[in-house]
């Protein structure tokens, strides 16, 4: 177990490095940089505003350069906000994206598990179908809509909640209900698919032919095991909720990550790229490793393997 | 396999789980709809921005964009002109219905005989935000600073009408030696000399660009000569405006403050401006919907109709000083020949563009410049006329032995509006001429990065003046013109332009400028097609706002009131 948890820390160095690298010149090989503009700027002038930025230098030399200040944690300054360090900038949108993040997660948890084990537990049943069809709706209908339909009904109609902003708790409510509520869907069906997994193992019998109580049955020994898929499934997904979403966040006007991951690529903004991509990289891979000693807590056989 | 599995009551072992949960679901439910309505009424009762503006005169303003820089020396977007104009002042301030000057720092101005010589006298109650006074060598200070190659200034080129600005900028000599047209006759009076003669010098005196900044604050930050220092974070940033920068959280809001040092503070009537950079019109719209806004930026064009409709109270069409219009590419077959520029040309019906698939109240372009900028409005120069585009389109293709238009492209950067308009155009050049062209959208950077190598056919376009005259237009076709891209050069253009900024005349300059435009429609380096309309939502409480060319509204002169408009 320790060998593993060592070896799969120090994976992750070369695995940052080399998306590093690569992030670096794929930015930097798309046509256009971050100060074209419509407006013809004068050569000399576009000389002077790259130099500001180092970007007058031969491409190797800047790479090193980045990856010297990398090392020593600078993540260099933002060419779009100018002014700001991309790591300030991620420090001011990080936290907005873990609050939306984490209440949307909630929600989905919420919503989704309960829905899930009643679905499997009475299978074909209208406790069943209901929670699964809605499942299948929330699955199929976009944030884009959803998002627009309940500012319709609480903000614009019955004028109860604000439609966008982040400065106050109730502006809280809509975008993590419009966020949880996709991947409530998709935790319900994967909840329900694994309850349904496990109800059928010996195991389970075994213990209810034990006389254990059927609510010790369902959460002690059905619920460990059916909750694997969503486990695997949370990691990835939190690490892409607390990220940000660009959507959402343009929607509800949201002053999150998700919007600067995005625009960051088309404004040739080429340190926040790398900025943001390293930082969810990082995210991505602390999460798996995190799910993966949770799935090694819940899974015997996973356990006996390590 | 298991023979007992199936004696074994299963669905009766699980029915008391079954009503144990559904139990605990109900309770997670009821749970939620307690937290999700004490929200609701705690926040139900709070009144809108909108609905709490009148006492607190807080102007709450839909910005469209995070601006990119702060520092007016270095900005380049409406964006950045919006806030800017609230924290600083220049020379000169603007009419908030015609834009035409006013007393501003400067409480009068004499110019001299030969129209070249200008000596501000700058008021003496004019004070920065930290009561430091305002002095003729803060102007001199700026402008050095902005002339300064090594600063990198993109619109710098808006001070080349002072004299020997230019050979300071590129670099050739030293601000002394070069002997830039800027000197104080005291601490109170400013004297600047002019390259040449330029009617429209104290309107571009409302440019960003020509905007002061404080000398100790720059010095204290190094930035002089130096892109993306901090002096313009809200505690940082001193101004000399009507308001003082208060807040600044990235993508949230950019808060103004009424400043007390302001000279005319006692005309200032909001108490405070929040900018909302809301990218997104939808969005934008919902927040007006909602009062969380008083003016947007933009409204969505599939939106317009609607509000038309329903709310002719909230939607306003003002014209703006902007051309949409595509280049040709006069460097490679077949726009190398002027008989098929001119075919597509008389083959495009701007009317039917503007009405049937725009739809936003622009007004089709048939010429370069938009009508009556600063009081010149060209004759119509680009018609309507599909029988004799055949006869030219016809008249080429014999000459090069081809039965039709080999299919060239057009580019544009993608959004929906440039596609819509795109298409239009491809189907009435199919219909009128049979031409087959091929729609190419690029992303953003990509579509800049080939249109300034010159790797395009036809290319969508736009231009917003950067001042109320003509030459902010023409002066885009001028030979070796940076923004030109066209290899369009001619001699007599050139003349006809050089002749409009030297004169001071109108109606004379106007004669230049209809000449001007009489040679782009008679060549047709560029097609243009229609000119931009400002199209907003504003609520009607704003007062003192009104339709500029610019899109300009000096906030000295704006209140919120819901007294009858």
């Amino acid at each position: 177990m320790k060998s593993f948890f060592i070896s799969r820390l120090l994976q992750t160095i070369p695995t940052l490095l080399i998306i590093a690298t690569l992030t670096f010149f794929m930015t930097r090989f798309a046509p256009g940089g971050p100060f074209d503009s419509e407006k013809a700027i004068p050569e000399e002038i576009k000389v002077n505003l790259e130099s500001h930025f180092g970007l007058n230098l031969p491409l190797f030399d800047q790479y090193l350069l980045y990856m010297k200040n990398l090392l020593a944690g600078d993540l260099g300054p933002s060419f779009k906000y100018v002014g700001w360090d991309v790591s300030e900038l991620i420090g001011v949108a990080f936290p907005v994206s873990l609050g939306l993040g984490v209440s949307a997660l909630l929600i989905a948890l919420f919503v989704g598990l309960p829905a899930g084990m009643v679905a499997a537990l009475r299978k074909n049943t209208l406790w069943d179908y209901l929670p699964m069809g809605l499942a299948m709706v929330g699955i199929c209908l976009p944030t884009f809509v959803l998002g627009p339909i309940l500012i319709m009904i609480f903000s614009t109609k019955l004028n109860l909640l604000p439609a966008l902003g982040w400065y106050s708790w109730s502006d809280l409510i809509l975008p993590s209900l419009t966020l949880g509520l996709f991947y409530a869907a998709y935790i319900a069906r994967l909840t329900r698919a694994g309850m349904l997994e496990t109800l059928k193992q010996d195991y389970v019998r075994t213990a209810r032919a034990k006389g254990a109580s059927p609510s010790r049955v369902v959460i002690k020994h059905a619920l460990r095991g059916g909750l694997l898929p969503v486990v695997t499934f949370l990691g990835p997904a939190f690490a892409g909720l607390v990220s940000g979403s660009f959507i959402i966040e343009s929607i509800f006007f949201i002053p999150g990550l998700g919007k600067f991951f995005v625009t960051a690529a088309f404004n040739r903004d080429y340190t926040m790229v790398l900025g943001t991509v390293l930082f969810y990289a990082t995210l991505i891979i602390a999460l798996n490793l995190l799910v993966d000693f949770l799935q090694a807590w819940l899974d015997p056989k996973a356990r006996e393997q390590r | 396999m298991y023979p007992f599995s199936c004696h074994v009551p299963y669905p009766v072992q699980f029915r008391n789980i079954k009503k144990s949960l559904i139990q605990s679901v109900k309770a997670a439910l009821l749970l939620g709809v307690g937290i999700l309505g004490h929200f609701l009424f705690s926040s139900c009762s709070a009144p809108s921005n909108v609905e709490r503006a009148i006492d607190e005169q807080i102007l709450h303003f839909g910005l469209g964009a995070e601006p990119q820089y702060l520092d007016p020396h270095l900005a380049t977007s409406v964006a950045a002109h919006n806030i800017l104009s609230a924290l600083l002042e220049g020379l000169v301030s603007e009419d908030p219905k015609t834009l035409k000057p006013l007393p501003g720092v400067a409480e009068s101005w004499v110019i001299s005989e030969d129209k070249k010589t200008y000596i501000f006298q700058i008021r003496k109650e004019a004070r920065w935000h930290n009561g430091d006074p305002v002095t003729a060598n803060d102007f001199i200070y700026s402008y050095k600073r902005i002339l300064n190659p090594n600063l990198g200034a993109q619109y710098a080129s808006m001070l080349y009408v002072l004299k020997n600005a230019k050979i300071y900028h590129e670099g050739k000599k030293t601000w002394d030696e070069a002997n830039v047209g800027v000197k104080a006759l005291n601490t109170h009076s400013l004297q600047l000399t002019l390259e040449n003669q330029t009617p429209y010098f104290l309107e571009l005196l409302n440019h960003y660009s020509w905007f002061p900044v404080h000398q100790p604050t720059l010095e204290k930050f190094d930035a002089f000569a130096r892109i993306g220092t901090k002096w313009t974070k809200p505690q940082n940033f001193i101004g000399n405006g009507p308001f003082q920068l208060s807040d600044h959280k990235i993508n949230s809001v950019i808060e103004v403050k009424a400043s007390k040092e302001y000279w005319d503070a006692n005309r200032t009537k909001l108490s405070a401006i929040r900018f909302y950079p809301i990218e997104t019109a939808d969005t934008e719209e919902r927040g007006f919907r909602t009062g969380f806004l008083h003016v947007t930026q933009t409204v969505s064009s599939d939106r317009i109709d609607f509000l038309k409709k329903k709310h002719p109270e909230w939607i306003h069409f003002e014209p703006y000083l902007g051309t949409y219009y595509y280049r040709f590419n006069l460097k490679a077959p077949p726009f190398d020949d002027l008989r098929v520029r001119k075919a597509l040309s008389l083959s495009v019906n701007r009317k039917l563009l503007v009405e049937k698939v725009l739809k936003g109240g622009q007004l089709p372009a048939y010429c370069f410049t938009p009508p009556d900028t600063g009081g010149f409005t060209a004759k119509k120069g680009y018609g309507y006329d599909p029988e004799q585009a055949k006869v030219l389109l016809d008249s080429y293709l014999k000459e090069k032995g081809l039965q039709t238009l080999p299919p060239f492209e057009l580019s544009y950067n993608t959004s929906e509006g440039h596609k819509k308009v795109a298409e239009a155009l491809q189907a009435m050049w199919k219909k009128s001429l049979g031409v087959d062209i091929q729609l190419t959208n690029m992303e953003w950077k990509v579509f800049l990065s080939s249109i300034t190598k010159g790797d395009y056919a036809l290319a969508r376009a736009g231009w917003i003046g950067d001042y109320v005259d003509a030459n902010t237009f023409l002066h885009l076709w001028r030979t070796g013109e940076g923004n030109n891209l066209t290899g369009w050069s001619n001699q007599e253009y050139d003349r006809a332009l050089n002749l409009a900024e030297q004169s001071l005349n109108p109606a004379e300059r106007f004669i230049h400028f209809q000449n001007c435009e009489d040679l782009l429609a008679e060549e047709i380096p560029i097609l243009p097609l229609y000119f931009y309309v400002q199209v907003s939502l504003r609520h009607p409480s704003v007062q003192g706002w009104y339709p500029t060319l610019l899109d300009h509204h000096p906030y000295k002169y704006v209140y919120l009131d819901n007294g009858v408009k």
